[in-house]
């Protein structure tokens, strides 16, 4: 336990890489447990990233929106809208106005939230499954007005993507770096090579917006804790009372981080479309918001902690398209069955009975799932997420902290 | 009268709000709104239409009801949505398995759909009482985990050939005749004409009308119903008249996913089985009756009714090109948004009317004390 309270300690920038290093030891040891090599493949990792990008930026929109203190399950909706004048904007203007377009479409769901539960204080859930419902119809009736099919639209153009030079074999000024890691990912050495395959995923062709994305976690973090606008955007969610005795305008600041979350959510839905798919099609959000908003609590609301959980959840959606025939899913029971061992080892140090006893059950459940079975179906898989979510928060809810007045309608003066 | 008036205003409203936006809409692209909406009208008119609107507006409405339970403790019960869809897939394959003659198969897998809906939405309210996990994002989560999860993997078990394991195009076994909810167009032609068209007006409108019954006695005649509503308004002081808020929540949560459950069975009696690619978004759409109806057992009726009539009415446009169908679905996001909108102004000017008028009446009781005084001094 030392050792972990040491971990905790150090600073961001250090403890989680470190972290990282260490899921990939696990993951190194249970593949060498079960012979499968898709854990640390490296497309197992550029799928990862492709799937957390969206998932992260919704989350990231849902940071904003709840550390201001409104409730925002209609990042859904606002992510889908992104999508669509993302794939719009793409179209008629080329790449870079697609993902600038599908920022201010998701910008004003995220206005319309904002209109609704600031200006006339509706429940934030009653507004976000009301805006829910209204973008999916939206997308569908101007799509089929404008490109005449209320589904798909004409092929989008991407801004591209980038090789990183020396590590991943990128070109400079037309000269061709060498690729070290794939050299290393070759030489299969035990673990090296798996940490080397799995940057290399994330290293090679690398799209502008996962960059763009990586980004935002610093400056999130810094805007949020370093700048009077986070300070005061935080007071509007923790205290608005106070602020509002401060001679602060909490409406305002609830207007622009709502409104901000509705363009990160519709960032997201623009490279959803632009990006990924290379064209706007209906139900390609795939639930990315609702995702992000659990990413948003499993990462405690906090910009590191909402990429973590949207990598994690990346890899495991990720995982499973090249997992055709379920033996890197299989061997992901056991991940699971050592997480929920280290659950129960912290519940009994911390004299929790009923954790302990829900972990080991649960973590016998997954161990005897692993022995009886060679592959897991893909089900299993498409709602590991989803799991994990509840299991957090079955394990932790005591421990994630919420802003304080998330939720409650405002009004000024009272 | 005047609290009537008061009432109706805001729906009302929200609906002209709602026509003024969407004439817009259509207009700004190159349709005529007026024919649309003609064309609609003219639609609704047929006996024939009339019945696809009973048909649709009876599995929105007790999917209003659940959502309408969940609300009147506080409680968003979002997870209606892979309640019913649960539901629905393991009471067609436990109704496929037997036969019984219909007075037995029916309940057998009526029950069976109500007790699944009960049991997964009570997953949530546990979660809620013992660990205090949120009912909304649990429902969100266990939507996801009930369709991509159990649904797609049960699907494919259950697949009606199982030599074509790779077609997803065949549903579940059907149920034998004896377990299908007759139809009710005997009930209905009394009235009028025979019914074309093939159409059958599904037995289960008796079943939605009973639910709603059962709903408003329960609310407003029932000890259970006044402590649901207590609970709902002010969790302490009902704690405090000995309300127990745990079992309350459970309770709320497992009667709400049984009637959830009953919303795939209009669906069941029409195909006999689960297909292979059900109605989907009930439980959404359930949510947005219920608001519009303002969880009132009548009003949602008349809120059901106008959103089976626009979902009915996607058709007629699209055959008679007066307008995109989809402008349908605008319609119902925007009138959901604008009531609830309307709702909350309304109860502040309620609010506002009432603080004027308790004022008023006390600076006269003021004023009459002073009298009071006055001439007692003098």
């Amino acid at each position: 336990m030392g050792v972990l309270k040491r971990l905790h300690d150090l600073p961001a920038w250090a403890r989680w890489p470190l972290y990282a290093l260490l899921g990939i030891l696990l993951l190194t040891i249970v593949q060498s447990i079960s012979g499968t090599e898709r854990l640390t493949q490296v497309s197992t990792s550029r799928e990862m990233l492709r799937w957390a990008v969206p998932i992260f930026l919704a989350g990231l929109g849902g940071l904003f929106s709840e550390r201001a203190g409104v409730v925002n399950i209609g990042l859904e909706g606002m992510l889908i809208l992104g999508m669509w004048f993302g794939a719009w904007g793409s179209i008629e203007y080329g790449p870079w106005w697609g993902l600038v377009i599908g920022m201010i479409g998701g910008g004003l769901g995220g206005l319309l939230h904002a209109i609704a539960t600031v200006s006339f204080q509706v429940d934030h859930i009653i507004s976000g499954v009301a805006i829910n419902i209204l973008a999916p119809a939206i997308t569908r009736y101007l799509s089929d007005e404008i490109w005449a099919s209320p589904t798909t639209s004409p092929r989008t153009t991407s801004v591209g993507d980038w090789d990183v030079p020396f590590l991943a074999g990128g070109t400079i000024f037309g000269w061709e770096s060498p690729d070290v890691l794939l050299d290393i990912g070759k030489a299969e050495w035990w673990y090296v090579s798996d940490v080397a395959n799995l940057a290399r995923g994330l290293l090679r062709g690398t799209h502008w917006v996962a960059i763009a994305a990586l980004v935002l976690v610093p400056v999130t973090t810094w805007i949020i804790w370093r700048t009077r606008f986070g300070l005061r955007l935080r007071i509007a969610g923790e205290n608005p009372a106070a602020g509002e005795a401060q001679g602060i305008n909490i409406a305002r600041y609830k207007y622009v981080a709502v409104t901000i979350s509705g363009a990160l959510a519709g960032l997201g839905g623009a490279f959803i479309s632009t990006e990924l798919s290379g064209l706007f099609q209906g139900g390609n959000s795939a639930g990315r918001g609702f995702i992000g908003l659990a990413a948003l609590i499993f990462g405690n609301w906090r910009p590191g902690g909402v990429l973590a959980g949207a990598l994690l959840f990346g890899y495991v959606f990720g995982l499973d398209l090249k997992d055709l025939d379920g033996t890197a899913s299989h061997a992901l029971l056991l991940v699971n069955t050592i997480v929920f061992g280290a659950v129960l080892v912290w519940a009994i140090s911390k004299r929790r009975l009923t954790d302990a006893v829900l972990a080991g059950v649960l973590g016998s459940g997954a161990f005897i799932w692993w022995l009886s079975v060679d592959s897991v179906p893909s089900w299993w898989s498409n709602i590991l997420p989803f799991v994990l979510v509840l299991l957090v928060l079955l394990f932790f809810s005591q421990r994630l902290r919420m802003p304080a007045k998330l939720g409650e309608p405002y009004r000024k003066g009272s | 009268m005047r609290r009537l008036l008061f009432s109706a205003s805001a729906p009302v409203g929200a609906f002209i709000l709602t026509l003024i936006i969407s004439s817009i809409t259509l207009w700004a692209f190159g349709s005529n709104p007026f024919s649309a909406y003609g064309d609609m009208l003219d639609h609704a008119a047929k006996l024939e239409t009339q019945v696809d609107i009973l048909n649709r507006a009876t599995p929105l409405y007790l999917s209003a009801v659940a959502a309408a339970i969940g609300f009147r403790m506080n409680l968003f019960n979002i997870g209606v949505e892979g309640q019913y869809l649960f539901a629905f897939l393991i009471a067609a394959q436990v109704g496929s398995l037997v036969s019984l003659p219909g007075i037995l198969h029916i309940p057998l897998i009526m029950v069976t759909a109500m007790a699944v809906g009960a049991a997964y939405a009570g997953i949530a309210g546990v979660l809620r009482v013992t660990r205090g996990v949120n009912e909304v994002i649990s429902t969100i989560m266990l939507n996801a985990i009930a369709i991509s999860g159990f649904i797609a993997w049960l699907q494919r078990r259950w697949q009606a050939d199982q030599e074509q394991f790779t077609s997803t195009t065949l549903g579940t076994v059907p149920i034998e005749e004896s377990g299908l909810f007759p139809d009710i167009n005997g009930l209905l032609e009394i009235f009028t004409r025979e019914i074309g068209q093939g159409k059958e007006l599904t037995g289960l409108l008796l079943v939605a009308v009973a639910v709603g019954f059962a709903y408003h006695f329960l609310l407003n005649h029932m000890r259970f119903g006044f402590d649901l509503r207590a609970s709902g308004l002010n969790p302490f002081a009902a704690r405090a008249g000995g309300i127990p808020p745990k079992r309350m929540i459970v309770a709320a949560m497992c009667l709400s996913g049984a009637v959830a459950g009953l919303i795939g069975m209009v669906e069941l009696a029409e195909g006999a089985k689960f297909p292979p690619d059900p109605i989907k978004g009930l439980g959404f759409a359930g949510i947005a009756v219920a608001l519009l109806g303002r969880n009132n057992p009548f009003a949602m009726v008349l809120s059901a009714l106008l959103f089976a009539f626009l979902d009915v009415s996607a058709g007629i446009l699209q055959n008679t090109q007066a307008a995109t169908k989809e402008i349908v679905n605008i319609m119902q996001g925007i009138v959901l948004l604008a009531a609830v909108i309307a709702y909350g102004v309304s109860r502040r000017v309620q609010d506002r009317e009432e603080a004027r008028l308790t004022a008023e009446a006390l600076q006269h009781d003021d004023k009459n004390d002073k009298n009071g005084k006055i001439e007692a001094t003098t």
